[in-house]
């Protein structure tokens, strides 16, 4: 690292600084600690530990890592193996196959409908969550919902997704939402890929996927690597299914933020809601580790 | 300062002052009513009666007072979660309808004050407090403190769909039955004349909240002869009691489909038993005074037009005759909603006078007239509606209450949750009955559990 120029002086800078470093300290530092300690301790927001808590230590991390329940539906392992598996089939498999793919198709269709095609996508990624979740919850409803009315009147057997299927239909839903962010990425990545490429390669006779495996996708790996972090983390994070199914029936579908929802804020289990946060940060913080690593290293490749 | 900016601020000065007048106070109701919603008649009685009367009678003491009703319409377990955290960080309405139970929990969370430590000596001076019995009082008391007001008291019962009955050949002007295995051979005839009907409703699940605890768990578990607690307040964590009734449950929704199951998994469950009952496909529901008067009343979202004449009702019988709690034939139980004072109102003294305007004489006797319900005060008559009139001859004297016990509503949420594994046929009674141990053990400790097996 070599200094280049300073446009102000240190204390100039550093006064400048102050009122931003202040909020991020009031409202992000201190409830970040905050929580850490609370979640040391047995607080709730009703009942005699509310005004007395208790030091536990690390009570809560055991009472969530308990062998014993930890499988158990509705518990802390149970939620971490559904998100796990919420984010691999409709981040990773979902949302990436499928921007990926409408993004190279993108890439040969005439313009016109190329803005119609994305007009669509980003509708459904712009839309509000609570608009979104309430308008599948409206489509899939089992008595009075748009598909099930479609399926009925071509004579076909009404389904209850909700009920039955809710993993399945929290994961499309996810795919949906979150498609026209891996397609917008990959396509302005395939956009800044020479055009000469692919003429020479028409010119050799190249078939569609011969040029996606051989120019198109080792061109744009990094932009890859960057969009399957980006929507791991979010897909990780997200609450909206809730919306869909309340994180039922009987927990099928209790993401680990809703769970940590459920503990904190329907429970009012704070210290062990805290326990459950504190966890979440920690892989949050490793995905943003090796975010930040990749993008370390990209920039070092191309300095070189 | 400059000259020009000196008269700015007190022009301004002068225009605050000049909008607020000096003793205009702000009061703010809070309750889960919404008018042409849910507690249609409460939202009326108070947006029609009390608030154009209480602002009446403080304009005659000299006090400009205006006060807004805070519809909210939610679930029962929202408004608990808004109300917790309001008072937690010393906001929301000053006068809050709040379910009895509930306090307990409330007051050891420092959530709320007792109603003379709120508003002062006012409160004991009140003229009601005469008027209302000691049973009445503790509804909404903890620790022989009251920390709040009940509207009335209620009683739960099986509501009776009478053209269901009569169509699976069954007398609804003699039916009581005397026993479970006779509410069950009831509910298979009417679902053999009616296969697309769920004859039989008996509350499960998480999604209904206390409303499965109250309205299914207790109305059975009473019939076993047990309770949710023992004779000395510990928690009963494993019993015959509890398996045989978490198989009524299992052959209610499992077995053979005798209610509908996915009422009880889903989130909007509570009110598709009411559209069942409404249309004719639940001829059985177990529910509480709250049903027959307000959500089935003539013109309610829920409601029969002809309520009095496609409607009966029967008490819940015990498992067998006799085998019921405390030896009883027929079981119920009876809880308390009321309103209570926000610790935080920044205007006790009129929040209480807005509170015992609602529970004076004149003003429950005009909310008989929105909805006919047994009102606590002895002023105040129970109207003369053959449905409270009957219930109170034959099962007001049967009744028991929840513990009154700041563990209680975790406890409860336990119960609907092993109500709901047994009900979505994940685990069996045995294996529920295994997880609730474990819970309840985990909340209240061994030492206040008692296992009967």
């Amino acid at each position: 690292m070599k200094k280049n120029f300073s446009l102000l002086s240190h204390r100039a800078g550093a006064a400048f600084l102050a009122p931003a470093a202040a909020l991020v300290g009031v409202f992000v530092l201190l409830p970040f600690f905050w929580v850490i300690f609370v979640s040391f301790t047995n607080r709730t927001l009703l009942g005699k530990t509310a005004l007395n808590p208790d030091f536990v230590g690390l009570a809560n991390y055991f009472q969530l890592f308990d062998p014993a329940t930890f499988f158990t539906r509705g518990q802390f392992g149970f939620s971490l193996i559904l998100t796990t598996q919420f984010v691999l089939l409709s981040a990773l498999v979902g949302q990436a196959l499928l921007g990926l793919l409408l993004a190279w198709l993108m890439q040969t269709i005439p313009p016109a409908l190329k803005r119609i095609v994305e007009t669509a996508v980003i509708a459904a990624w712009i839309l509000p969550e609570v608009v979104i979740g309430f308008a599948w919850f409206a489509f899939l409803d089992y008595d009075n919902g748009t598909l099930n009315m479609i399926l009925r009147g071509l004579g076909l057997p009404a389904g209850d997704f909700l009920l039955q299927q809710p993993f399945w239909v929290i994961v499309i839903f996810n795919t949906w939402r979150g498609a026209a962010f891996s397609m917008m990425l990959f396509n302005s990545a395939f956009a800044s890929i020479p055009p000469s490429y692919f003429q020479a390669a028409d010119v050799a006779g190249a078939s569609s996927w011969q040029k996606f495996r051989d120019i198109g996708l080792p061109l744009i790996r990094g932009h890859v690597v960057t969009d399957l972090i980006l929507i791991t983390m979010w897909t990780f994070n997200v609450f909206t299914p809730f919306i869909l199914t309340n994180g039922g029936p009987s927990y099928r579908t209790e993401l680990l933020s809703i769970y940590n929802y459920r503990i904190a804020f329907r429970e009012f289990d704070f210290g062990k809601g805290a326990a459950v946060g504190v966890i979440i940060m920690l892989i949050n913080l490793a995905f943003a580790l090796i975010y930040l690593s990749f993008g370390r290293k990209k920039a070092k490749a191309v300095q070189e | 300062m400059s000259n020009r900016l000196r008269a700015l601020y007190l022009g301004l000065a002068t225009a605050t002052t000049m909008i607020t007048p000096a003793f205009a106070v702000d009061l703010t109701v809070i309750c889960r009513c919404v008018v042409g919603g849910v507690n249609s008649e409460t939202a009326t009685w108070i947006k029609e009666s009390v608030i154009p009367g209480f602002t009446e009678k403080m304009k005659a003491e000299g006090k400009d007072v205006t006060v807004s009703l805070n519809e909210f319409g939610g679930k029962d377990e929202q408004m608990t979660q808004q109300l917790a955290l309001d008072f937690s960080t010393g906001a929301g309405a000053d006068v809050a309808a709040f379910d009895g139970f509930l306090i307990p929990s409330f007051v050891e969370g420092g959530l709320l004050k007792p109603l003379d430590e709120v508003a002062g000596a006012a409160v004991n001076d009140w003229e009601g407090w005469s008027h209302i019995s000691e049973g009445a009082k503790s509804l909404m008391s903890y620790g022989g403190k009251a920390y709040g007001l009940a509207l009335g008291t209620d009683v739960r019962a099986i509501f009776v769909r009478k053209e269901l009955l009569k169509s699976a050949g069954l007398d609804p002007d003699t039916f009581q039955p005397k026993s479970w295995a006779e509410l069950l051979d009831a509910a298979r005839a009417i679902k053999k004349a009616n296969p697309d009907s769920f004859p039989l409703q008996l509350n499960a699940g998480v999604n209904m909240g206390e409303a499965t605890t109250m309205q299914g768990y207790y109305m059975a578990i009473l019939g076993t002869g047990e309770s949710v607690v023992d004779e000395n307040g510990k928690y009963i964590v494993a019993s015959q009691g509890i398996l045989d009734t978490l198989n009524l449950y299992k052959t209610i929704y499992v077995d053979e489909q005798l209610g509908d199951q996915r009422a009880q998994l889903l989130g909007d469950g509570r009110n598709r038993t009411f559209t069942n009952f409404r249309d004719g496909k639940t001829a059985l529901l177990v529910e509480g005074d709250w049903f027959f008067n307000s959500v089935m009343a003539p013109g309610a979202e829920f409601g029969l037009e002809n309520r009095d004449a496609e409607v009966t009702w029967a008490s819940m019988p015990a498992q067998e005759p006799g085998k019921g709690y405390r030896g009883q034939d027929y079981v119920t139980v009876s809880g308390g909603t009321g309103f209570v004072l926000n610790p935080a109102t920044k205007n006790p003294a009129e929040a209480w006078a807005l509170l015992s305007y609602m529970n004076s004489q004149e003003s429950l006797t005009a909310f008989q007239g929105f909805r006919e319900a047994r009102r606590i005060r002895d002023d105040v008559a129970t109207p003369n509606n053959v449905y409270l009139q009957k219930t109170q001859e034959s099962l007001l004297s049967l009744t028991t209450a929840r513990p009154n016990d700041p563990n209680y509503n975790k406890v409860s949420a336990e119960i609907q949750r092993m109500t709901e594994s047994v009900v979505s046929g994940e685990a069996s009674p045995a294996d529920a009955m295994a997880a609730y141990k474990a819970a309840v053990i985990a909340i209240v400790g061994e030492a206040n559990t008692v296992s009967k097996l």
